[in-house]
């Protein structure tokens, strides 16, 4: 089957409703607002260690939510926390993970790059690059087996579609016609590395090709164009046709870490995404010019964001650290 | 409301930084992400963003200003209709930090075990370097680097390849200026594969190169393991003698701060166990730079363990045209008679801190590091056991099966009639390591468990 890119580039405003772009923009911006937060907390000390900002890719993970039916499954990278807040986990317990308190959802053990929840299907936060690529391809394994008609989201970067282990994957994910959405969430650097400086050739969609995996390339900053990519991709695994490549074209606005001091690329390349790509700021433009919305509208939602992740970020610092015991539980069953 | 804007921390080890520049002026509104000001730590210049949208209404920090606290107010932020009047009493500087800061900033050293401590400046005598000899402080970083340029400048088969050693100047800046020294022949970045470069590696030196293979920690060695263990260590014995391997793998091992179970981990015991592997793991910056001349110079594989957290510590390190130290021959950092401590690697700093509470309470402590795991020099350890009578062991890794336990079957077998008391094995708890700082502070040996043990042997 052959790779493709997706057709036109931005696609059918005109019949998304008012109440889903406003579902759009809520929860972009919740994530937004989060990750701005992150980075305050990070600066006070309150955060220690690595603390990956997901800020320029919200549209990535809220477009693609939006085509999962309850009961799908999803991971990422260490730049989970978009991936957690858009599938419906309680940002308090999200920030108080990064606090390393206990009433974050490792109870304070795992810290921003290993969360989970079993209740959401989150299955983490993987620090080891890649290695959530057969990990997605085993849970789509168990669906299969299970009979269970769920499918899996699996995140990983440009950079990551370099491991060897993701290739073994697609061989046996196509082999096995497994129900796994490869998401390549290609913000065009893996640290301080472009992808030019990476990867033979810029397309990583058409990379399923030898192994018969249909791929897409999507405009990742258009939540609309991401959902219905999703749609599709949903769909062709629904259907036992096996798995479906998306490359997310998107972007990071923060360095990789907040330890990076970014000299790779320019403030003006940065700058240029921001004001001419940002999809919170499209979304946002849709809904006043033809979605009878108004300043005040969007203002409230944001009132209503900020006081969400003031809130977590109030939980993060008054939640207790974990109890001295817990050095020594959850190692075993 | 006025709003301080504190002393960011930019990475996981950072205390205190300069702030190198400003980038605004009292009287500039700025938006969210515009930059307020650039921030020099050891490892980085880095740009400090705005969180909040307002107007800068006083600086506190002047640029040029070296050794900020993190968390030290640096300058207010007002909003609209507020002056930069009303704020000097609201926030005379560093008056009261931020209430929410002050725990952070107490826990801060704790975080980051090693950071702005002073080493113990005893330097034991090395007899590879001659007396009179000049000494230069140079961190641990800039002694791996300059061990890297010295072996590239005399040997133009060796070369250096790793994810973001070259134009990135390293993860942790090691191979600082080596891409402008030797150009992108020589120091290659890799894409993130860990094990095809260590393959690719591993059969260059098949092929007549000697690489220097970096992995941006070791915890992403495990991707590349089974080319340091079943190719590079074995394929010399499997070829009968005729192909050998001269390789360095090298990085960071170890715990770093508070970045949780996949990236904190001791990698010493496990590569110590392999025939056909040497194993290196420094302390100080001058074995640092004589044991990596020695690796690159090895004509077998080497896996040389560093670790991040010693990067930026000052040692003194003799300026030498050509200092190389053998493997297999610990430092006697300090003698002593009533116990014997062996540690390597950063066990060596919790070592040496209790050696000097331990001689403030008039227990003599004599302080090994064996400097190299495979081969170890046994020698030194059983001869010093069978002055002290006494020992403990203190390392990072996982109680079983550690190098502390090795080392006490080598004294029992050779020393046991001279043991006082049994050998105390000191390790890093047998957990995977937690990211929450209370328990990541449980999870590591500490000076004081040094102590204690240095205590129950010698029944004080
Ligand atoms: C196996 C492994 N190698 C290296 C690293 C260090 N590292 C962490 S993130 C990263 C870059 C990954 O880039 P990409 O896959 O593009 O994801 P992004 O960070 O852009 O989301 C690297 C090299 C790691 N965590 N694991
Ligand atoms: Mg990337």
């Amino acid at each position: 089957m052959a790779a493709r890119k997706s057709a036109p580039k931005k696609t059918a405003k005109s019949n998304t409703s008012k109440e889903e772009l406003l579902e759009y923009y809520r929860e972009m911006l919740l994530i937004r607002r989060f990750e701005e937060k992150s980075g305050q907390l990070y600066g006070m000390g309150l955060i220690g260690g690595f603390c990956h900002l997901y800020i320029g890719q919200e549209a990535v993970v809220v477009g693609l939510e939006a085509a999962a039916k309850e009961g799908d499954k999803r991971l990422t990278s260490y730049r989970d926390h978009g991936h957690m807040l858009a599938c419906g986990m309680d940002p308090k317990g999200v920030m108080a993970e990064l606090t390393g308190r206990e009433g974050g959802y490792s109870r304070g053990k795992g810290g921003s790059m290993h969360m989970f929840s079993k209740e959401k299907h989150f299955y983490g936060g993987h620090g080891i690059v890649g290695a959530q690529v057969p990990i997605g391809t085993g849970l789509a394994f168990a669906d299969k087996y299970l009979d269970n008609g769920g499918v899996t989201f699996a995140y990983f970067g440009d950079g990551a579609a370099n491991q060897g282990q993701v290739y073994e994957s697609f061989n046996m994910a196509s082999l096995w016609e497994l129900p796994v959405i490869y998401v390549i969430e290609n913000n065009q650097y893996a640290m301080g590395t472009s992808l030019q400086r990476a990867s033979s050739t810029p397309d990583i969609y058409t990379r399923g090709e030898a192994f018969g995996i249909p791929g897409e390339a999507v405009d990742g900053m258009d939540v609309m164009a991401v959902k219905e990519a999703g749609e599709r991709a949903t769909e062709h695994c629904r259907s036992g046709k096996g798995p479906y490549i998306l490359e997310m074209k998107t972007y990071r606005y923060r360095g990789h870490s907040m330890s990076d001091p970014a000299k790779y690329r320019t403030r003006e390349e940065v700058q240029k995404v921001r004001e001419e790509r940002d999809a919170i700021e499209h979304v946002r433009e849709l809904l006043l010019q033809g979605k009878h919305t108004s300043e005040d509208d969007l203002k409230a939602i944001d009132k209503e964001i900020k006081a969400v992740v003031n809130d977590a970020a109030e939980f993060s610092k008054t939640s207790p650290e974990p109890a001295l015991e817990e050095l020594w539980t959850d190692i075993y069953a | 409301m006025a709003t301080e804007v504190l002393m960011p921390a930019l990475s996981p080890t950072m205390e205190e930084g300069t702030l190198a520049k400003w980038l605004v002026k009292e009287g500039d509104e700025v938006q969210s992400g515009d930059i307020l000001a650039e921030i020099e730590t050891d490892k980085a210049t880095m740009e400090f963003e705005a969180v909040d949208e307002g107007t800068i209404g006083k600086i506190l920090i002047a640029e040029g200003t070296e050794g900020v606290k993190v968390n030290t107010p640096i300058a207010v932020m007002i909003e609209d209709g507020e002056s930069a009047d009303d704020i000097a009493a609201a926030s005379a500087p560093a008056a009261t930090p931020a209430p929410e800061a002050a725990a952070p900033v107490a826990e801060a050293p704790a975080a980051a075990p090693v950071a702005a401590q002073p080493i113990t400046p005893v330097v034991a005598a090395d007899p590879e370097v001659p007396e009179g000899t000049e000494m230069r402080s140079t961190t641990v970083r800039e002694a791996l680097r300059d061990a890297m340029a010295e072996e590239m400048r005399s040997d133009d088969t060796v070369f250096l390849m790793g994810e973001e050693v070259a134009e990135y100047q390293g993860a942790y800046k090691v191979s600082q200026g080596l891409l402008d020294e030797f150009g992108a022949k020589r120091v290659i970045d890799t894409p993130i594969t860990e094990h095809g470069f260590a393959g690719l590696a591993t059969g260059a030196a098949f092929g007549g190169l000697k690489p220097i293979v970096e992995f941006m920690t070791f915890n992403f060695a495990m991707q590349a393991i089974d080319h340091i263990i079943n190719t590079a260590a074995k394929t010399r014995y499997m070829s009968g003698g005729q192909m050998s391997c001269p390789i360095v793998f090298r990085g960071p091992n170890g715990a770093a701060a508070r970045v949780g179970a996949q990236h904190s981990q001791d990698y010493a015991a496990w590569y110590a166990q392999i025939p056909g592997l040497y194993v290196a793991m420094p302390y100080s910056a001058a074995d640092a730079k004589g044991l990596l001349k020695t690796a690159i110079r090895e004509e077998n594989p080497v896996v040389f363990l560093e670790n991040e957290l010693l990067y930026g510590q000052s040692f003194d390190v003799p300026v030498m045209d050509d200092y190389a130290i053998p493997f297999g021959k610990a430092r006697i950092w300090r003698e002593g008679s009533d116990v014997t401590i062996v540690s390597f690697g950063i066990g060596m700093k919790y070592a040496l801190e209790a050696a000097d509470e331990l001689a403030k309470e008039g227990i003599s402590a004599e302080v090994i590091d064996l400097r190299t795991l495979r081969p170890i020099d046994y020698d030194t350890v059983v001869n010093s056991v069978m002055k002290t009578n006494r020992c403990i062991t203190v390392e990072e890794g996982w109680p079983v099966a550690s190098i502390g336990n090795h080392i006490t079957a080598q004294i029992m077998e050779r020393a046991f009639d001279y043991l006082d008391a049994p050998v105390i094995n000191l390790t890093g708890k047998d957990v995977p390591m937690p990211y929450a700082a209370n328990l990541e502070k449980l999870a590591l040996v500490t000076t004081a468990e040094v102590i204690q043990a240095a205590k129950a042997v010698t029944y004080r």
